[in-house]
């Protein structure tokens, strides 16, 4: 292992990516960045520009109004990078699947600009602080 | 001739590299103690490592514009402000009997040459983020340069007009710390501010401010950019406790037990600008220009007239 890749997984910088959510697995991410649960044990931090990030944290079915803005987004984004899919609605749209305006699901949006992209998944409606941690630590894991 | 040269080179980066360390075990602790005021464990204490190594593994991304060279070369910049500064202070307080005249006004040059650069390279980038941290920036270094300079005057009054590093520590030495008169205490405090300015830390974060202008100066940049940004950072926050111990607490000999005290003032210092950046929420950048040039100012002024009248 690189001491690179070592860097990468023991501080991982995330930024939060709402792509029109209901807001639920948005607190909860919020959650997870309060001290009660002090990810920085783990070395992650939130940052407020996508070209210091490590890791996005997607939420939500994405709609045709968010989708330039992500595409533009994550080629903003240095890589190697992660994309986290927080919540039932990134991983399968649930029951805005067939709805007119949404053109998830996240993995096919992020693999139609980079088919190499890592991609990880929280399920959960919404998931727990806990649940999204345990995910994120699985994801580094197995870089 | 070159043998010297190479020793002089030599001892230069061992000076920088130690600074380096002290600055990272510096940052640990920082981070360390406010996830213990915040009741939070707190990061392992290779952290800041861990961050340098990733950034340095990163895509480095540059944005479209003009200012590609000016953008990536900034960076480079201010780290040899910082290392040359390091060095400076390094030999002064390794070598106190140096005969290098004026060594206090080029560490003074140099100290800005890390928030200059930062300035260039936010300019630079075309981002208007990053643009208004450039100018906040910018204002917040006129505001705490003031007092700042202020006080190492008053610091080469105190010394008999004696414009070297290590001739200030020698006065100490003989006539016991700046820092046991009133003039002293005062410059003390306005150089705590200012220091604290200086590092970019909580009151005065302004030019960066996450929660509302996304990291401001360094919005644009990613990858070992970012990383050399953040040893400057580094190494600035080991050198200005450092300096402050040289101007008014006598600065540090180096052998036997007195290297323990060094360490104790070191300390001391590191956790009053910790407590102050977590008990403090951040100002506006016209408030820290209020702040620098109002109080701040007239405290570094009417101390400068007590050492006149030798208080």
């Amino acid at each position: 292992m690189s001491l690179t890749m070592w860097g990468l997984k023991k501080s991982p910088w995330v930024y939060h990516v709402a792509l029109s959510p209901c807001n639920n697995c948005d607190i909860e991410i919020l959650d997870v960045l309060t001290p009660r649960f002090d990810v920085e044990r783990f070395g992650i931090k939130l940052v407020g520009s996508p070209r210091h990030a490590d890791a996005l944290l997607v939420s939500g079915s994405i709609n045709r109004h968010v989708l330039p803005r992500f595409r533009e987004l994550y080629r903003q984004t240095a890589k190697p990078c992660v994309v986290f899919g927080i919540g039932s609605c990134a991983l399968s749209m649930t029951m805005f699947r067939d709805s007119y305006n949404c053109v998830g699901p996240l993995d096919e949006v992020v693999r139609e600009i980079d088919p190499n992209a890592i991609i990880a998944y929280v399920p959960g409606c919404p998931p727990k602080p806990e649940a999204i941690i345990l995910g994120v630590v699985k994801a580094l894991k197995s870089l | 001739m070159i043998i010297t040269g190479v020793i002089h080179i030599v001892a230069f980066l061992v000076i920088v590299a130690f600074v380096l360390v002290l600055g990272l075990a510096t940052s640990w602790i920082d981070r360390k103690v406010t996830a213990r005021i915040q009741a939070r464990v707190g990061p392992p204490w290779f952290q800041p490592v861990a961050d340098i190594l990733k950034l340095l593994g990163k895509e480095t991304l540059v944005p479209d514009g003009p200012g590609r060279t000016v953008f990536l070369a900034a960076p480079l910049f201010g780290l040899a402000g910082a290392a040359l500064a390091a060095g400076l202070l390094g030999y002064a307080l390794m070598n106190p009997d140096g005969d290098f005249i004026g060594d206090i006004v080029v560490l003074v040059y140099l100290l800005v040459i890390p928030a200059v650069a930062v300035i260039i390279g936010a300019s630079a980038s075309g981002n208007p983020i990053a643009a208004v941290g450039a100018s906040r920036e910018m204002k917040l270094v006129l505001g705490y340069e003031l007092p700042y300079l202020i006080v190492i005057a008053t610091v080469i009054y105190k010394s008999g007009f004696d414009f070297r590093l290590g001739g200030i520590i020698a006065n100490q030495i003989e006539g016991g710390w700046y820092l046991r008169s009133v003039s002293g205490v005062i410059g003390f405090l306005v150089l705590l501010f200012s220091t604290q300015a200086k590092l970019g830390l909580v009151p005065f974060d302004v030019p960066e401010a996450e929660q509302e202008i996304m990291g401001g100066t360094i919005t644009e940049y990613s990858g070992p950019p970012l990383a050399i940004i953040r040893i400057t950072r580094t190494l600035l926050l080991a050198i200005m406790p450092l300096f402050m111990i040289t101007l008014l607490m006598g600065g540090i000999q180096l052998g036997g037990v007195s290297v323990l005290w060094g360490i104790l003032k070191y300390v001391v210092i590191i956790v009053l600008v910790v407590l102050i950046r977590n008990t403090n929420p951040r100002v506006r950048i016209d408030q820290a220009v209020k702040f620098f040039w109002g109080p701040v100012t007239v405290l570094a002024v009417s101390g400068l007239v007590l050492a006149i009248y030798g208080l």
